[in-house]
């Protein structure tokens, strides 16, 4: 299968976009931040519309735009209010949803984008890998000098900023990080799917691990190994892509659940014993 | 935490004019706090009365009036004052995989922890832990860990950073007679091996008779300060407190009984 240049192309975004999405997962699940990337990625459906309304040939520009402003507004607005940042993150983003679907139905041409919301990594571009990878790197770079800092805000906020942690920065930037992932991606794995994505590997992990080295490692690793599966399994079974990679990184999440929870009653088990 | 040193007596943190308000409501008005280095300083005073504000305006976490200012007064130099700031509690859920490790050296180090563990490193927050008697907790999950345990390992971070000023929110709550005793007689430690002043909120006045060095009661601006005995005695004093709940220490004063119960059952 290796012979089509399209699946060339595919295994090579995949190498980057799930080890990026295990890694940026890891610390979403952390800050129970699952809620606010999936409005992200909702988000998305307005930054085209946005794009096309203005009349912008490369939707992509809109897109990124929206979603770096739309995430440092939803930092800005859950940090002031005092209602809770569920609400909050909801309200933002099914208004969000329905003012996309609203533009882009207009005159009934919505099937024309309906594939945005399933995603189809098959067609992805050298130069759009290209793109990726750039991504790839700075969010490493990020990681690398903030990781941190990024860590201590989200153990405690008025701690990190005793220390002089500037955490107001970390979290904006943390946010305008998820917000270009998610965009930047959202063509390939869709809107549906994208925040399962982000979620799923980390969850799995958080089951197994006991500290943020394994956590992280394991996160990759099942992030890496369901896209893989996921995109070898859909080549011979002809389904879509990104929801095959969603239920292999959904079954690896069950597995590692039963382990854990299996572990715990077997170490309650043992605690009762030795009473 | 590099070295233990005696407290030279010789600088001081001075709280000019701070003044706290939400809105139209006042919480702090016109706190003037002059600590002086190696004193144990305990705020007492009311649910309401401002104590955690006071906290968290020192910290610089909330906006506030007046200002905050270090003397060195051997050369009269103001240095950036270096606060070991020590929560009750921190945001860290059942499962989560963070190890003491981990919350360490997210707050003290730079090299990232999801990467290997550095020898280095681990070596540092061991022996940080060591002087709270804490080393062997280096490798549990910080979600496992009981209160007392917790707040051992937060102070072993706090001093790692040698600050010149450790604060302690609400710090006994949570934790028995045993591990009282044993948080004040750490106080007492810090204060005399180390270079630093301490504020902490104490809700315990037997505890605040037998350690604080001073006291400070607290209802929107500060009613009176001075030794516990002094404060104790006062009128301010009664008026916030009443007479029914006067600590062990005054009304027991020749039984020597266990703390009165009328006030060990205030949560604050």
């Amino acid at each position: 299968m290796f012979e089509y240049g399209f699946m060339q192309n595919a295994v090579l975004a995949i190498l980057i976009i799930t080890p990026l999405f295990g890694m940026l997962g890891t610390v979403i699940v952390n800050r129970k931040m699952a809620f606010f990337s999936d409005a992200l990625g909702h988000s998305a459906l307005t930054g085209i519309a946005i794009g096309i309304v203005l009349g912008i040939g490369d939707a992509n520009a809109a897109m990124i735009v929206f979603a770096v402003l739309f995430a440092l507004f939803l930092n800005y607005i859950s940090n002031k209010s005092n209602a809770s940042t569920d609400t909050i993150i909801s309200v933002f983003s099914s208004c969000s949803v329905a003012v996309g679907l609203a533009i882009l139905s207009w005159g009934g041409s919505f099937s024309k984008y309906s594939s945005i919301l399933v995603g189809d990594i098959l067609s992805i571009t050298r130069k759009e890998i290209f793109y990726l990878f750039l991504l790839f790197a700075a969010t490493m770079l990020f990681y690398a000098v903030c990781f941190n800092w990024l860590n201590a805000v989200g153990i405690h906020r008025t701690l990190a900023a005793s220390r002089h942690i500037p955490v107001g920065l970390m979290e904006n930037l943390f946010s305008v990080f998820v917000a270009l992932v998610v965009t930047l991606s959202i063509k390939w794995v869709g809107i549906l799917i994208i925040n399962a994505l982000l979620i799923l590997p980390a969850a799995a992990s958080r089951n197994l691990s006991e500290n943020m080295r394994e956590y992280h490692f394991f996160s990759v690793l099942f992030s890496l190994f369901s896209g893989m599966t996921g995109l070898f399994t859909s080549y011979y079974t002809n389904v879509a892509t990104g929801p095959m990679i969603v239920i292999f990184a959904s079954i690896l999440y069950f597995s590692t659940y039963l382990y854990h929870w299996k572990g715990q009653k077997s170490a309650k088990w043992e605690k009762n014993l030795y009473k | 935490m590099k070295k233990i040193i005696r407290p030279c007596g010789l600088h001081c943190i001075k709280v000019n004019h701070l003044g706290v308000r939400f809105g139209e409501q006042v919480v702090l008005r016109d706190v003037n706090l002059h600590i002086h280095c190696g004193s144990i300083n305990a705020i007492i005073g009311k649910n309401g009365a401002g104590k955690s504000t006071l906290i968290r305006a020192i910290l610089n976490d909330i906006p506030h009036e007046g200002d905050i200012e270090f003397k060195d007064r051997e050369n009269g130099r103001i240095q950036k004052l270096k606060i070991g700031y020590v929560p009750q509690s921190i945001n860290i859920e059942k499962d989560a995989p963070i190890s003491v490790y981990d919350l360490i050296a997210s707050y003290q180090f730079r090299f990232p922890v999801f990467l290997k563990k550095s020898k280095k490193i681990e070596k540092e927050i061991r022996k940080a832990l060591e002087v709270f008697e804490a080393e062997n907790l280096i490798d549990r999950q910080v979600c496992n860990l009981s209160g007392g345990q917790l707040q051992r390992v937060l102070l072993a971070m706090a001093i790692m950073n040698e600050p010149n000023l450790l604060l302690l929110d609400e710090p006994v709550s949570g934790v028995d007679q045993n591990g009282m005793e044993l948080f004040y007689r750490t106080m007492e430690y810090l204060k005399n091996n180390f270079d630093l002043s301490i504020i902490l909120i104490s809700h315990d006045l037997d505890y605040v008779v037998q350690y604080a060095d001073k006291v400070i009661l607290l209802d929107k601006t500060i009613l009176k300060e001075g030794s516990a005995k002094e404060v104790f005695a006062s009128e301010e004093f009664h008026s916030v407190f009443g007479v029914e709940e006067l600590p062990g220490y005054v009304s027991n004063q020749k039984q020597k009984k266990s703390p009165s119960p009328a006030f060990k059952g205030e949560g604050m």
